[in-house]
């Protein structure tokens, strides 16, 4: 009979961890990619929304978690108990407990459909970017400045931006979890996302949708900016290279086949990006302006550019850069060049 | 126990023609008909899945145990979370609720065996071929590796043999189980004892009904889909690619649609088991068995009306998004009520902490968490923070390992002394609950927070600044205390082989038909066909009830005492106790009624057989043949026809 | 004694509903069907205005052919009827006429099919040529292998009888093939109808 009575202790302290280990969960704030700490008007819609709907199922869980533990301790077996009466059923109550939630329900399902849908209109003064997955990367392109660019998606602070997504190859996810929720990038379609940030700065995302071997590798930027620095960025991308490449750094293009898939605006032998048609690999004319390097995942250090260039499947399984081992001369010549194309 | 009356005309036959007769040894495992032993082979091989399942979560937890982990290479990653899932729901969850709805269902509604006995078994050598088959792509160059979504066009352009094996293998498995749904729903509707109305019918029997139709319904919808991809994979269709027309879209369509009432097929058996089991041990009835039924009905009905909620983040518009957000966020409702009837079960009852009544509320007080979480994801604009993260994977294992697992471990311990004839331990067993119950909550308990902090699904690493660190080990650690746990109920089991008390017939003081006979029950369940005049109409064999619902023990030694009288008898185990079972078929006891069935000596059961197990392996030839040759495609589609042949024209018996 | 080991568990005649095992379970199986039939036909339906390149079923196929063939899968719907009466009667000589004039039937049907592929491959459309072609040949080559199983069937009954194995208390086989046989062919009314007959909306 102590056995019970212990049993039934335990599973009231077990009630109150797991409780708290739930409330845990809603105060933890440490991660550049997380959704509960919105940094735009569009997240923070979503993250109010969620707030809301989280305390009332945080108050539903601690009632019918709370009737539980209670009813587990309360009728437990205890020598010298009569016993229970045979209750079969209550209509009443099965009707008060049918609509009770159902009431509850309806109450969250009215902000939750004029969110869908204001969500999914075109802000009027927004910027429009148009986002390309690849596998396992992503081609921005900024069709009314004429910009291409690569995994960083650069935007100006305090406008909107209204992202057209598609997709070359396989399904993926846009996902900027603090400027907005994610959209899956099809082929053959397109889709689309409106975001914005409140403060310049950087913030973090990567596809959510599994898209291969690679897809951990798949990651993103968003870089908002004070709208004239943004217009600066958006001059130094329009322009072609700044430098033309030494003869090793050109003969190690050339041997690694590199035009084949990408775009260096103003190198002999080379195509220039455009805002219709996409290459196999991103451009590389601005390529030493950018944070990072391999879908985001690595910072643009001449360390890592070097250690891509000797061995990109290893850095990145399953990438489409497929290109023979090059010499430590070659990966010097061009790590040189390659990070002075700011 | 049958006769076995060889007539002349029989025995001309060549000895491939004649019925195997084998009733014990392991050929009679291959050829037995009998549906308590084929739940029991559903059970022990679904266990098996489940531990190779468990080992891959392992893997998968070890890899992400720390940033960048380098436990699994990115293509095994992908191969072992995708087995994972696919394991755990088509080799475990699915074929061990049949492993119940095999041995129980024709017990509990009083009957002598299913509809189909030869179908039954091939049922189970189908599926026990379709897993063999699935894991086969880790010996031929690669194991699925598309999710077990296998969204298109990805599953398509994979390169490995993995994604085919992913296509025919749950065409197996999907014959498997659209045969043995046909099988149940029509034991169900035909094979009840006289009196046992619809209504007087075991909840649990009532949700094997609901998911047998969820599954002949779903079924073929999957079927299609994976035949698309089949097709798209080797004879270059174009179904699922854009570049030919076609709209990777529509694989979605067809994998929710079927996708979603599967989640009901997964969980519906485990609310059966709980619904069974808190009534026996909180010594009441079940509270509002019309509106627990009715609500697992409406769930049955509703959950096709919902499959777009997986398809949020796709783009389909406001209006379809809206739309799937009212109808599934209405489904929490009938969910909620069944929650809301468990609770007033346990309300003024005389709860006795019993092993199989922890799973039970293992079982509600985390189905309550998955549930909440379910309905944040209807909230559309939260759902587009929430999918594809591991906020989802906390929901769906708090809904299904939480939920149906647990149900069903407490299934395993409420029904373990009825099928094997002695008892687990309660010691272990508690042992076994809180180490499950601490692991799980552990392992994905941080899930949610990672997911809401931004951790996609399906990576096989990740950052180390991105601040998930933490919840991940804690995590990892949590797997491991389920791995513990699970290792414990081994141990449990082994005791209860070794030094287990042998059962008595109604060791709990149930409900139910199937404690009213042996433990384990004889091969034709029943010496009488019972005659049902209530619901739990065992119970109320034992006790009478007054208007005030107080409860009186119908005296002892009456017309209406349990079938269990002392002896030692025909069964393995029941030597030397002074509990065991009796002999079956002894006279003068439990006179039930009006009788039905022919008596002792009229009782036959079907013979056993070997076609089913034939017709079954044809199925594996001829999908390797459809990968590697045709030689091999028509050699399997000939064993299977020969299968069928010999099905068709063998002797009813021998 | 004798007697009673043929009164095997499975077989007897009580059933809660008075229906034969047999009989709910091909309903079971049937109804399962509509939804795979109901799967194909959508995904045909998805695809079928779908704007491609090369050759498109609505371009090659020729309906008259077709609707002859069909008529003569309607007729064989006819002879089944008359197949499982016989039976009832214990006309087993009227049976096993009626079971290979059907499985005749089905056979002509299938030789169309046969013959119409053939033709459709030599004008340039494969299952590998466009979605609308695929989704094509996958619906009604579903259709044509569910025919074929159903020949296989109403053959072995043929046999059966002849054999002498199939007497009048076991006639519910043919009743049982009888409702499959139904089945098909309703669908290829459904499938006729959706694929021949119904203009597909232009493209766009």
């Amino acid at each position: 009979m102590t056995g019970e009575r212990r049993t039934a202790r335990r599973a009231l302290r077990w009630g109150v961890a797991l409780s708290l280990l739930v409330l845990l969960s809603a105060c933890a704030r440490n991660a550049p990619q997380d959704a509960l700490e919105p940094a735009g008007p569009y997240a923070r819609q979503i993250d109010t929304l969620f707030n809301w709907v989280f305390w009332t199922a945080a108050g539903v869980f601690f009632l019918v978690e709370g009737l539980l533990v209670y009813a587990a301790v309360r009728f437990r077996h205890r020598p010298g108990r009569p016993t229970p009466v045979q209750v079969h059923g209550n209509p009443r109550l099965e009707i008060a407990w049918t609509i009770a939630p159902a009431a509850l329900l309806a109450a969250i399902a009215v902000p939750t459909i004029l969110l869908t849908f204001s969500l999914s209109r075109r802000p009027a003064d927004a910027l429009d970017i148009e986002v390309v997955a690849h596998q396992f990367w992503w081609e921005v392109r900024y069709p009314n400045e004429q910009v291409v660019t690569a995994n960083e998606v650069h935007i100006p602070v305090g406008r909107p931006v209204f992202v057209r997504l598609t997709s070359v190859d396989v399904i993926h996810s846009f996902w900027i979890p603090r400027l907005a929720g994610k959209q899956d990038v099809r082929p053959g379609a397109v889709t689309h996302l409106t975001l914005q940030a409140e403060e310049p700065g950087t913030y973090l995302g990567q596809c959510a949708e599994y898209c291969g071997l690679s897809h951990a590798n798949m990651r993103l930027r968003v870089v908002a900016q004070p709208p004239d620095q943004f217009r600066a960025w958006v001059d130094q991308q329009r322009a072609p290279v700044v430098a033309q490449p030494s003869e090793a750094a050109m003969a190690a293009l050339q041997r690694g086949g590199c035009a084949g898939c990408h775009t260096l605006n103003g190198v002999e032998g080379f195509g220039a990006p455009s805002v219709q048609t996409s290459t196999v690999g991103p451009d590389l004319t601005h390529v030493g302006s950018r944070q990072t390097l391999a879908g985001a995942t690595l910072e643009n250090t001449p360390e890592q550019l070097a250690a891509w260039l000797r061995d990109p499947q290893a850095m990145k399984p399953g990438n489409d850069m497929v290109i023979p081992k090059l010499t430590e001369q070659e990966v010097e010549a061009l790590v040189a060049y390659l990070e002075s194309l700011k | 126990m049958a006769t076995v009356v060889v007539e002349p005309t029989v025995a001309e036959r060549p000895w491939f023609l004649r019925r195997p007769r084998a009733t014990t040894g392991w050929v009679s495992w291959l050829t037995t008909v009998d549906h308590k032993r084929i739940g029991v082979l559903y059970g022990v091989t679904s266990f098996a899945f489940f531990l190779i399942g468990g080992l891959e979560a392992l893997l998968i937890r070890l890899q992400l145990a720390r940033p960048n982990g380098r436990v699994l290479s990115a293509e095994a990653y992908n191969q072992v979370f995708t087995m994972h899932g696919l394991t755990m729901i088509f080799l475990v969850v699915m074929p061990l609720s049949a492993a119940f709805f095999n041995f129980l269902v024709p017990i509990m509604i009083g009957a002598r065996d299913v509809a189909f006995p030869r179908l039954n078994a091939f049922s189970y050598w189908v599926f026990l071929a379709g897993g063999l088959f699935l894991y086969s792509g880790f010996l031929l160059g690669g194991a699925p590796d598309g999710g077990w979504f296998g969204y298109a066009p990805l599953s398509v352009r994979l390169p490995g043999p993995g994604m085919t094996f992913y296509a025919l293998g749950l065409l197996i498995l999907g014959i498997s189980s659209t045969v043995s749904a046909i099988n149940f729903a029509v034991t169900i509707i035909n094979l009840r004892a006289p009196g046992m109305s619809l209504m007087r019918m075991p909840v649990f029997v009532w949700m094997t009904f609901v998911v047998s139709f969820l599954l002949v319904f779903a079924l073929p919808v999957l079927a299609v889909g994976l035949v698309e991809l089949f097709f798209d994979r080797r004879f270059g269709t174009h179904f699922y690619n854009p570049a030919g027309g076609g709209d990777p879209i529509l694989w979605q369509h067809l994998f929710w649609l079927f996708g979603h009432p599967e989640v009901y097929i997964l969980i519906l058996p485990a609310m059966g088991i709980v619904s069974e089991v808190l009534p026996v041990f909180s010594r009441k009835p079940l509270f509002g068995y019309p509106v627990v039924v009715f609500s697992g009905i409406a769930i049955g009905f509703m959950g096709w009306g919902v499959w777009a909620h997986h398809m949020f983040a796709v783009g389909l518009g406001p209006v379809a998004n809206s739309a799937f957000a009212l109808s599934t966020m209405f489904i929490a409702v009938p969910t909620g009520v069944k929650i809301f009837n468990w609770l007033a079960t346990l309300w003024g009852g005389d709860i006795r902490f019993r092993t199989p009544l922890l799973f039970a509320l293992g079982f509600i007080a985390q189905f309550i968490v998955g549930g909440l979480s379910g309905v944040t994801h209807a909230i559309v604009p939260s759902d587009y923070q929430q999918t594809d993260t591991y906020y989802i994977v906390a929901h769906f294992h708090y809904v299904l390992f939480g939920g149906a697992i647990f149900g069903l471990f407490a299934g395993i311990y409420y029904w373990w002394p009825k099928v094997f004839g002695r008892m687990l331990s309660e010691t272990i067993g508690k042992w076994h609950f809180w180490l499950m119950v601490v692991g799980f909550n552990l392992t994905f308990g941080p899930h949610h927070v990672l997911g809401l902090q931004g951790m996609p699904r399906r990576i096989y690493r990740y950052a180390p600044n991105m601040g998930w660190d933490l919840w991940n080990f804690l995590s990892t650690v949590g797997a491991f205390l389920i791995a513990l746990s699970v290792l414990v109920f081994l141990a449990n089991v082994v005791w209860s082989w070794r030094r287990g008390r042998t059962a008595d017939p109604d060791p709990w003081d149930a409900r139910t038909l199937e404690w009213s006979i042996p433990s384990p029950p004889p091969p034709h369940n029943f010496d009488r066909i019972p005659v049902v005049r209530a619901l739990d109409d065992f119970w109320h064999r034992k006790y009478a009830e007054d208007r005030e619902g107080r409860l009186t023990p119908v005296v002892a030694g009456g017309a209406q005492a349990p079938e269990a009288s002392a002896g030692p008898g025909a069964h393995e185990r029941s030597e030397g106790d002074e509990q065991a079972s009796s002999e079956y078929g002894s006279s003068g006891h439990a006179s039930t009624g009006a009788e039905h069935g022919s008596g002792r000596h009229g009782i036959h059961m079907p013979s056993p057989s070997y076609w089913p197990l034939v017709t079954a392996l044809g199925l594996p030839v001829l999908c390797y043949g459809l990968i590697y040759s045709a030689a091999l495609a028509a050699t399997g589609g000939l064993i299977l026809l020969a299968g069928l042949y010999g099905w068709v024209t063998e002797p009813v018996a021998e | 004694m004798a007697a009673e080991v043929r009164s095997v568990a499975h077989e007897e005649v009580h059933t809660s509903t008075g229906l034969s095992n047999a009989k709910l379970g091909m309903w079971a199986f049937l109804a399962s069907e509509c939804l795979l039939f109901g799967a194909l036909i959508s995904t045909f339906l998805l695809y079928r205005g779908r704007e491609v390149s090369g050759v498109t079923p609505q371009q090659v196929y020729d309906i008259p052919y077709t609707s002859v063939s069909s008529f003569v899968l309607l007729m064989s719907s006819l002879t089944m009827a008359l197949s499982v009466a016989a039976i009832r009667r214990g006309d087993h000589y009227q049976t096993r006429v009626w079971l290979m004039t059907t499985a005749l039937l089905g056979m002509v049907f299938i030789g169309g099919q046969v013959y119409e592929f053939t033709r459709f491959v030599q004008e340039g459309m494969t299952i590998k040529t466009n979605v609308v072609a695929s989704s094509f040949f996958t619906l009604t080559g579903f259709h044509g292998a569910h025919v074929t199983g159903g020949i296989l069937m109403l053959l072995s009954l043929f046999a059966m009888s002849l054999d002498g194995r199939l007497p009048t208390e076991r006639g519910e086989a043919v009743e049982l093939v009888g409702l499959y046989w139904h089945f098909v062919d309703i669908v290829w009314i459904v499938i006729f109808t959706v694929v021949y007959l119904i203009p597909a909306p232009t493209p766009g």
